[in-house]
């Protein structure tokens, strides 16, 4: 994904720079290894859009306040950074949450404190604490880019299948066709699982999805329980 | 009585962890043993006790439209509930320094115990939640307010403790290596998360239990018109929406 995008402008993207990008998304995604920011995330992706819709809204909150926090990271008094991280993190946030309701009002009740939740998501802060306080805008831009992507991997992958199998649909569109005119597969006798669109669900997805990444990489595996 | 079921409600059916996710990453990170857990806990109480109810005020008082009133009439028509976000973080980040410092002065073996919790709660997702919660519930006044607070802190604490203790006592089974950690944790909390389910028709005096095994009798052309409605909403107020029906009919 990130290839395709990058090509045109050769210097800025050197393969360090890449990696900064590529990295998060696989073996060391903020979620399933570096173990951040699950808190906001589970609870909305019992459907594909509102899943994208979160993605989306981190993705930009942390690849801005990565840049705005590089930018001040001369000027902020150690004592004070994380006040100053989490007013830079609400500020981002205001914005995402003002223009959802402007735009998307449904999704935008439907992901209620959700939204707000971000500020605290582990993700931001903890890339503003380990890489943005350290390194040059570009740079930061770019991890904040990729970490938001790793994370909106997962919750999307989470989303998918939460939604097909919970209720037949991707993007509210029914895909497996309708259950109350049994058409599609469901003329075949098939059933949704309206589990999947409970709470529990979500963690146990997960939870497969990460024993699933650490048994295609076998150096992700932790030694001790 | 309210108070009382608004208590074990926040404990019990709208459980941080196991109905809305929050607080994922202490409660993960935190877990290893259960005296560091019980540490984190207490540490997450004690905060939402404070700040649910401070919030609560600021929310009345500042930010909702209209709260300005007590000023004069000219400002009736300002709404500040835009600056929600950015004052409930500060409120929460000034009073984890706040409490931080005066148990390090009053109470030298409390923060000792929990000292270094302290500075981490300031980033934990089920305190801002909990203020978000709160304010989203329109609670009438302060009292309810600080209930529902300590209630949640309540029902955080049972979870990082039960998972806790689950944690020291899994390590001495096989777990395929690749859920090793993690993974199994995630499976685990999910598996309790279905059991703290269960406690859905607590308050409707058991009217709900024999329900609920009809909605899963039921032969599937019946159970497609019975979950959308129920679970197409959001997971935390799915529960609240099945008890405002029952509560509905109790009073009828």
């Amino acid at each position: 994904m990130a290839d395709t995008k990058t090509k045109e402008k050769e210097p800025l993207f050197s393969k360090k720079n890449l990696g900064l990008v590529k990295d998060p998304l696989a073996d060391n995604n903020p979620i399933t290894v570096q173990v951040l920011g699950i808190c906001s995330a589970l609870a909305i992706t019992a459907e594909l859009k509102a899943s994208v819709i979160m993605a989306l809204s981190v993705i930009f909150v942390t690849a801005m306040g990565n840049v705005v926090i590089s930018l001040m990271r001369n000027i902020i008094p150690n004592s004070i950074r994380i006040i100053t991280q989490l007013v830079v993190a609400a500020t981002l946030v205001i914005l995402v949450d003002l223009t959802l309701k402007a735009f998307v009002p449904d999704l935008a009740k439907k992901l209620s404190v959700f939204i707000g939740l971000i500020i605290t998501n582990c993700i931001i802060m903890g890339r503003f604490e380990a890489f943005a306080l350290g390194n040059t805008p570009w740079k930061s831009f770019l991890d904040g880019i990729g970490n938001g992507l790793g994370y909106g991997v997962i919750l999307v992958i989470v989303g998918f299948f939460r939604e097909l199998l919970g209720s037949g649909k991707l993007f509210g569109i029914e895909i497996l066709g309708n259950p109350v005119d049994k058409t599609g597969l469901y003329a075949l006798g098939y059933e949704n699982n309206g589990f999947m669109l409970l709470a529990p669900m979500a963690l146990i997805t997960l939870g497969l999805i990460i024993g699933f990444q650490r048994s295609r990489n076998k150096s992700l595996i932790e030694e001790t329980h | 009585m309210d108070l009382l079921q608004l208590f074990l409600k926040s404990i019990f059916i709208d459980n941080m962890v196991f109905a809305t996710f929050l607080g994922m990453c202490s409660y993960l990170a935190v877990s290893k043993k259960v005296s560091t857990a019980v540490g984190l806990g207490a540490a997450v109480i004690f905060v939402m006790l404070v700040t649910v109810p401070l919030n609560y005020l600021l929310d009345q008082y500042l930010l909702r439209p209209g709260a300005l009133v007590w000023l004069g009439e000219e400002y009736v028509d300002y709404d500040l509930s835009f600056l929600t976000f950015i004052l409930f973080i500060a409120t929460i980040a000034t009073m984890v320094q706040l409490v931080e410092m005066i148990v390090e002065k009053f109470a030298p073996a409390l923060y000792n115990s929990l000292g270094i919790f302290l500075p981490l709660i300031a980033v934990n997702c089920a305190i801002l939640g909990g203020s978000l919660f709160m304010q989203q519930k329109e609670f009438n006044n302060i009292t309810e307010a600080t209930v529902y607070g300590v209630g949640s802190g309540i029902g955080w604490f049972l979870a990082i403790l039960a998972i806790g203790a689950i944690r020291e006592k899994i390590r001495y089974s096989n777990v395929p290596p690749a859920f090793r950690g993690l993974g199994i944790t995630f499976i685990l909390t999910g598996l309790m998360a279905i059991g703290f389910m269960s406690f859905g028709g607590m308050l409707t005096g058991g009217d709900e239990a024999p329900k609920k095994e009809v909605v899963e009798a039921i032969p599937p052309t019946e159970m497609k018109e019975v979950t959308p409605v129920e679970e197409v909403k959001s997971d935390s107020t799915a529960v609240e929406t099945v008890k405002d029906s029952l509560t509905e009919i109790a009073q009828n």
